[in-house]
């Protein structure tokens, strides 16, 4: 399968405020939450970014999505630079993540227009997407309730359909199933590999072992920033779980720097 | 227009004609409070200081003279001769009569025989008892007092001043005009700030506490399309707000500044002037809409821009005030470069009749220049990562 996505040394620095740097036990005034991270992941495939909470997964996932630029490094998805070219980027990619709420006061259908008209989606095409996206998540029923009324499993749903509005070739996603219980989790999980079938690529983010196992085909597992492991499943649990293949590689990493 | 501009646009209109309680709060409740304080006021105070229309006022006097007698009728005056002073003071304290004058025994006699330049004792004392807080009282007295001065003038006729002439040469218009410029300017000015303030820390502080602006951040808009949108939008919509409460405001100006029925007639400006002040509005409320909307993109939460702006609210009052003092609209046209200063000036300026048609123009084109400047600033604003997810 041909590659699609190329990170390329990508390093971001934040600065620590006082009191972070309290927290964090550091006198260094900034942190790396990212450093000198390099993959790739081919087209049509699911992969996963695994890591323990501030590995660097989600800032790693934002610069993908072009919410934040890399100090140095880039990454090109389909060619397009997340540093050069991040208008052209945002069309070519779904992004997904708990951060990105949708605006309580409005409802489902008005907001579905909404994103198209931002994604420059045609008002035929918008109107068969929407029939097609609201009957797959089941939308339609609550399509005119105010999302300051929905459930979060329907929140969910909305923001699923809400984020492949423009079909994008890739989509990226940050922590799928966290705080969703077993059965919007599995609508997600549904969704994912649904979206692989129909010959998309898809980033995922995720400290859920389970989720990786279930669906990845590829996944690389970050610590401290950097990249401990990048292989397909089936060679990173050739001769144990995954879990336990962390572990190992965990106690290696951290075991250098003490 | 740009598509994306539009889209934005629309989506703040929505929200904001959409929601019940925004209508309410930002646009109906600001013009009818106003309209129910001003009439309130103006009615109350009528009621405090004006005397009543169909009052005869009561004059008692003590050895009133045949002198006086002559001219009280004409000043209106239905006079009682009253010898127990005390009585009628007591009277005059609650309020039961309008005033009483003391006059000295053979006023007349004294008055012919005194002269001013010989005589070496004092002239002859008249006393006046009234009750300043009794509006009838009060009045009584003033034409008391106008009517015994008159008397005495008249005593030593050696010339008069503005005799048969209408001395005041401003015309009913520039009367009118020169308490519309003294006033409105600082009206507009607050109402303007107060329409901005009430929109843009919600749409734009509040998208940020939200997360909801990240969300559309990831779609393929310009951050300029987001800035240019986001002010336009809150611009129209403040510009509705404020006229809300201008339309309060000139519906019970008449009432508050305790004018007739007539009110304040708005007909002395032509369509030039009208045209000039709308212009000097809208871009007025541009140019704050920028300042507000850049500290609101700085603040985590409303709460926060709400209290960022409020030290502004007092620099913007004391700019406002600055059109009641002072001889009229600077001419300098540097003046005319200081933000929201020029527009107070310049519409003092056309409110008065008395304006240079170059300097209300820098005015309105400076306050846009630094409207763009501020949504150039926005845009930058927007594209940081610091400021969208500064937490």
């Amino acid at each position: 399968m041909p590659e699609i996505l190329r990170v390329e040394g990508l390093k971001k620095t934040f600065t620590l405020s006082a009191k972070q740097q309290k927290l964090e036990k550091t006198r260094s005034k900034t942190k790396v939450a990212v450093n000198d991270l390099s993959f790739t992941v081919n087209e049509g495939e699911i992969f996963g970014l695994l890591g323990p909470n501030g590995a660097g997964k989600t800032t790693t996932l934002r610069m993908l999505a072009t919410l934040i630029r890399p100090d140095s490094g880039d990454a090109f998805l389909d060619g397009f630079s997340v540093k050069t070219q991040p208008y052209e980027v945002r069309k070519l990619i779904g992004f997904l993540t708990s951060e990105l709420k949708l605006e309580e006061f409005f409802t489902p259908n008005y907001l579905f227009d909404f994103f198209a008209n931002l994604h420059n989606v045609g008002r035929a095409a918008r109107e068969a997407r929407k029939a097609e996206l609201f009957a797959t998540f089941g939308i339609a029923e609550f399509a005119e309730v105010k999302v300051a009324n929905l459930s979060t499993g329907m929140k969910q749903k909305v923001s699923l359909a809400l984020a492949i509005i423009h079909d994008p070739k890739i989509i990226i996603f940050d922590e799928p199933t966290n705080g969703l219980d077993v059965l919007t989790a599995k609508t997600v999980t549904d969704f994912l590999l649904e979206q692989k079938a129909s010959g998309k690529t898809i980033v995922v983010s995720t400290h859920i072992f389970s989720l990786v196992e279930k669906i990845c085909d590829r996944a690389g597992i970050i610590i401290d920033g950097t990249m401990a492991v990048c292989d397909t499943l089936s060679a990173l649990t050739a001769d144990k779980s995954l879990e336990d293949k962390f572990f190992d590689i965990y106690s290696e990493s951290v075991g250098d720097e003490q | 227009m740009n598509k994306n501009i539009i889209t934005i646009m629309k989506k703040e209109f929505a929200r904001f004609f959409g929601d019940a309680r925004m209508v309410v709060t930002a646009l109906i409740l600001p013009g009818l409070m106003i309209y129910v304080v001003y009439s309130f006021m103006g009615v109350a105070m009528k009621d405090m200081f004006m005397p009543s229309d169909d009052h005869t006022p009561v004059l008692n006097a003590v050895n009133f003279p045949q002198s006086i007698a002559k001219i009280a009728p004409q000043y209106g005056f239905e006079v009682n001769a009253v010898t127990d002073t005390d009585e009628i003071r007591t009277q005059i304290g609650n309020k039961e009569t309008d005033i009483l004058i003391v006059f000295p025994e053979k006023f007349d006699e004294s008055v012919e025989s005194y002269d001013t330049k010989l005589s070496s004792v004092k002239p002859p004392n008249i006393e006046i008892y009234y009750n300043s807080v009794n509006p009838d009282s009060s009045e009584a007295y003033g034409l008391a007092v106008s009517m015994l001065d008159e008397y005495e003038a008249s005593l030593s006729n050696k010339f008069d001043i503005n005799r048969d002439v209408v001395s005041d040469l401003a015309t009913n218009e520039d009367v009118m005009a020169f308490s519309i410029a003294s006033l409105l300017p600082f009206l507009l000015t607050m109402l303007m700030f107060t329409g901005c303030m009430s929109l843009a820390p919600e749409s734009i502080a509040g998208e940020k506490e939200r997360g909801t602006i990240a969300t559309i951040l990831v779609t393929p808009i310009k951050r300029s399309e987001l800035a240019i949108g986001k002010m336009l939008s809150l611009g129209v919509l403040a510009f509705l707000c404020g006229l809300s409460s201008v339309i309060g405001t000139f519906v019970s100006l008449p009432k508050m500044m305790m004018l007739d029925e007539s009110g304040i007639d708005m007909n002395i400006y032509g369509a030039v002037d009208y045209v000039l002040i709308a212009l000097i509005v809208l871009s007025t409320i541009l140019m704050i809409i920028a300042v507000i909307s850049i500290i609101s993109a700085f603040s985590k939460t409303i709460k926060e821009a709400g209290t960022s702006v409020t030290p502004l609210m007092i620099v913007v009052m004391v700019v406002g005030i600055s059109s009641m003092f002072g001889g009229g609209a600077a001419t300098e046209i540097t003046y005319y470069l200081i933000p929201l200063y020029n527009s107070v000036q310049a519409m003092s300026g056309v409110f008065s009749f008395n304006y240079s048609m170059t300097n209300v123009l820098v005015a309105i084109i400076s306050n846009v220049v630094y409207a763009c400047a501020g949504g150039f600033i926005l845009t930058r604003m927007f594209n940081s990562e610091k400021v969208i997810f500064s937490r």
